[in-house]
C-alpha cells in the first residue's frame, strides 16, 4: 500500500495516494514529469516539487496551455502527469484534450483532481459532474475512476506504463479502504465484483462504491442478494455489465456524476444493445444546489438508503 | 555556397506554390492564399535550417516543426513530400476519401507531423511543451512553430507566450506569418494586433521583424544560434496572402478560394 496514513476516522483522501505513488514512480522513471496550473497544493504535489524541482512544470493559471504543454512534453519523450481541478482540466481545456491529446493519441496522463461535487459549496462552476460525459466521447482515452487509495495508486501505476492517453479521476472526499480478496490486482478495463449476488447488480465507481456496499449489506438483511461491481474503468467498459444484465436481470448504477453520459450512460449503451433489463441510473440530475458534498449525496439519494430503495424498485420492474 | 542555398530555397518555394495550387485545384478545396504566404518560410525551414531525417521521423534528436496554421496543408504537405517524408505521388490524394492527406494534418497518419492541428491557437502551446522537454534534458534540438497572424486572436497563444517567456525557452522559435488577412477581413479591421512586435517583447521574447518572402533574411534570422540569448525567439514575417500570383496578391477572397481552369492556368504561367 503506497497510500498515506488514514485520518483518525480511518478514511483516506485519494489525492494523498496519487501524490505518494507519483513520487515513487518518478524515482524509478526519469521520464515522468508533472504539469500543474498553480495546482501544486490542491494536487498534493509539494513533495514531488521538493524531490524533483526540475521535473515539475507550472504553467500558471492557464488550463489550455496546461493540457497542450502535456502533449508537447510527450512529444519530447516525457511521460507527463497533468494535474489540476477536474472541472477545469476537462471543461476549460476540452478542445486541447480533444485535438492535442486524444486525436493526436499521445502519451499523456490527465489527472482530474477534486472531482465530482467535492467543491460542493463553491457551486456548479467548480463541480465536475460533466467530466466523464465530455471525455467519454474520445474513444481512445482510458477513463479510470478509482474507488479508494489502493485503487488510486494502482490506477496511477497502470497509467504510467500504458502507452497512450489516460484520464484518472481523483476525489478529495474521504473514503475507506475497500476489502478485497488477497492478491487482488488492478487492470485497466477490468471491473471487480466486491459482493456476489443474484437478484440485482449495483454498478458503482469512485466515492459511491463503499455506499453501494453498504446498501447491498442492508438489502441482504431483507433477503435481497445484490451484487456489487466496482466499475473503475468507464472507458473501455468491462463486459461485466453485460454479464450482470444476463445473470441478475436488474441493474442500478451509482456515480458522483451527472446521470447524463457518465457510468450509467455507458452501462446503458452496452446493456441496451445486448441484453436489455430494467435499469436505474443514480447520480446528479444536472446543475445542483450549493451544499456540502455529503449534503448533496443525501439530498439526491446517493447514500445507503437511496441506493437500496432504487434496487428494490428496479427489481420490482423485472418481468 | 550561401548563394547556392538561397537559390535552392527559391526553387523549392516556387515548387511548393505550384504543387500546392495544383492540389487545391484538383481537390477544389483548400487555403491557397495562406499556402502562398507561408511557402517561403516553409522552404527556408526545411531546406536551409532544420535537422531531420525522414527515414527516422521520430528521432528524439530531430528539430521539431509545428504547423499551427493547420488549414494551410497544401503548402505543408508539399514541403513534407519535397523533404522526403512520403512520395510526391501521394499528394494526388489530397482530401480524397481515406487519404492520409486530411484537410488538416494528422500525426498518426503522416510522418513529419508533430501534433494534430486545425483549430487555431494550438500549435504554440504544444510547441512550448516540446521545448520544455528539450530544456529539461538540456537537449540541442530546436522547436519551430508557424502561426498565422489572425490566429493570434486565440487566447491560448498568450497563455503559452507567458510560459515560454517565463521559462526563457531559447530553443523555441515562433514564426508569425503576418499577411494581415484573416478569413473574413483584414486583421487590423477585425481585432487589431499591432504593435505586434512590442506585444511579444512585453512577454519576454526576443523579436525580429523580417520580410517573410526574402529567403536570405529568413535564412539569416533562423540560422543564428539562439543559445545564450535566454529568450524565446519570435519572428514577425511580413508576408502577403496569395504572394506570387497577381490576382491573388493580398486578396482576402483567396483565403480559401478555389481556382477555376482559367485561374489555375494563369497562376501556373505566373509561377515560373
Amino acid at each position: 500500500m503506497s497510500a498515506a496514513a488514514p485520518s483518525k476516522s480511518g478514511l483516506f483522501d485519494c489525492r494523498d495516494s496519487f501524490a505518494t505513488t507519483i513520487e515513487a514512480l518518478a524515482e524509478a522513471d526519469p521520464r515522468i514529469v508533472t504539469v500543474v496550473s498553480d495546482s501544486v497544493g490542491s494536487s498534493k504535489l509539494g513533495g514531488f516539487r521538493t524531490k524533483f524541482p526540475d521535473r515539475m512544470v507550472n504553467v500558471g493559471i492557464a488550463e489550455q496551455t496546461l493540457v497542450a504543454v502535456g502533449a508537447g512534453l510527450a512529444n519530447g519523450g516525457k511521460v507527463p502527469f497533468v494535474s489540476a481541478a477536474s472541472c477545469f482540466i476537462t471543461g476549460r481545456a476540452l478542445e486541447q484534450v480533444k485535438a492535442d491529446i486524444a486525436y493526436s493519441n499521445v502519451n499523456v496522463k490527465l489527472i482530474g483532481q477534486s472531482s465530482g461535487v467535492a467543491y460542493g459549496e463553491l457551486g456548479p462552476t467548480h463541480h465536475s459532474i460533466e467530466d466523464l460525459a465530455w471525455l467519454r466521447l474520445f474513444n481512445n482515452m482510458k477513463l479510470i475512476v478509482p474507488a479508494d487509495p489502493w485503487q488510486t495508486a494502482e490506477a496511477i501505476k497502470a497509467a504510467a506504463v500504458y502507452e497512450g492517453p489516460v484520464f484518472v479521476r481523483v476525489s478529495r472526499m474521504a473514503v475507506p479502504v475497500l476489502e478485497r480478496p488477497e492478491g487482488a490486482v488492478f487492470e485497466i478495463g477490468k471491473a471487480e465484483t466486491l459482493i456476489q449476488g443474484t437478484d440485482a447488480t449495483i454498478i458503482a465507481n469512485g466515492t459511491m462504491v463503499h455506499r453501494a456496499i453498504a446498501a447491498a449489506k442492508a438489502l441482504s438483511a431483507e433477503g435481497v442478494a445484490a451484487r456489487v461491481v466496482n466499475m473503475a474503468t468507464v472507458n473501455p467498459l468491462d463486459e461485466a455489465a453485460i454479464a450482470a444484465a444476463a445473470e441478475t436481470g436488474a441493474i442500478v448504477t451509482v456515480e458522483e456524476h451527472s446521470v447524463r453520459g457518465g457510468l450509467g450512460g455507458a452501462v446503458a449503451e452496452m446493456v441496451s444493445t445486448t441484453n436489455p433489463v430494467p435499469m436505474r441510473i443514480l447520480g446528479f440530475p444536472g446543475f445542483v444546489p450549493t451544499g456540502s458534498a455529503e449534503w448533496l449525496f443525501d439530498h439526491f439519494g446517493l447514500n445507503e438508503t437511496g441506493i437500496a430503495e432504487a434496487v428494490r424498485q428496479t427489481i420490482a420492474r423485472k418481468k | 555556397m550561401r548563394n547556392d542555398l538561397v537559390a535552392e530555397i527559391r526553387t523549392r518555394a516556387l515548387w511548393i506554390r505550384r504543387r500546392s495550387f495544383q492540389m487545391v485545384y484538383e481537390a477544389q478545396q483548400g487555403h491557397p492564399g495562406g499556402d502562398f504566404s507561408a511557402a517561403d518560410i516553409l522552404a527556408t525551414l526545411y531546406f536551409g535550417v532544420m535537422r531531420y531525417d525522414p527515414a527516422n521521423a521520430r528521432d528524439p534528436g530531430r528539430d521539431r516543426f509545428v504547423m499551427s496554421k493547420g488549414h494551410c496543408t497544401g503548402a505543408f504537405y508539399a514541403v513534407l513530400a519535397a523533404a522526403g517524408y512520403f512520395p510526391e505521388a501521394d499528394l494526388k490524394t489530397y482530401m480524397k476519401p481515406q487519404s492520409l492527406l486530411n484537410g488538416h494534418p494528422n500525426r498518426n497518419y503522416l510522418p513529419g507531423v508533430e501534433t494534430n492541428t486545425g483549430p487555431l491557437g494550438h500549435g504554440l502551446p504544444v510547441a512550448t511543451g516540446i521545448a520544455i522537454a528539450g530544456q529539461i534534458d538540456n537537449a540541442d534540438f530546436r522547436t519551430f512553430v508557424l502561426t498565422g497572424d489572425g490566429e493570434l486572436q486565440e487566447g491560448s497563444n498568450w497563455e503559452a507566450a507567458l510560459t515560454a517567456g517565463h521559462r526563457k525557452l531559447e530553443n523555441l522559435t515562433l514564426i508569425i506569418d503576418r499577411n494581415r488577412l484573416q478569413q473574413g477581413a483584414r486583421t487590423e479591421d477585425t481585432a487589431s494586433l499591432d504593435p505586434l512586435d512590442d506585444k511579444w517583447r512585453a512577454f519576454g521574447w526576443h523579436v525580429e521583424v523580417v520580410d517573410g518572402h526574402d529567403h536570405q533574411q529568413l535564412l539569416d534570422v533562423l540560422t543564428t544560434s539562439p543559445k545564450g540569448r535566454g529568450k524565446p525567439l519570435c519572428i514577425v514575417a511580413n508576408t502577403f496572402k496569395g504572394k506570387g500570383v497577381s490576382f491573388m496578391h493580398d486578396n482576402v477572397a483567396w483565403h480559401h478560394g478555389v481556382p477555376n481552369k482559367e485561374q489555375y492556368e494563369q497562376a501556373m504561367r505566373e509561377l515560373v
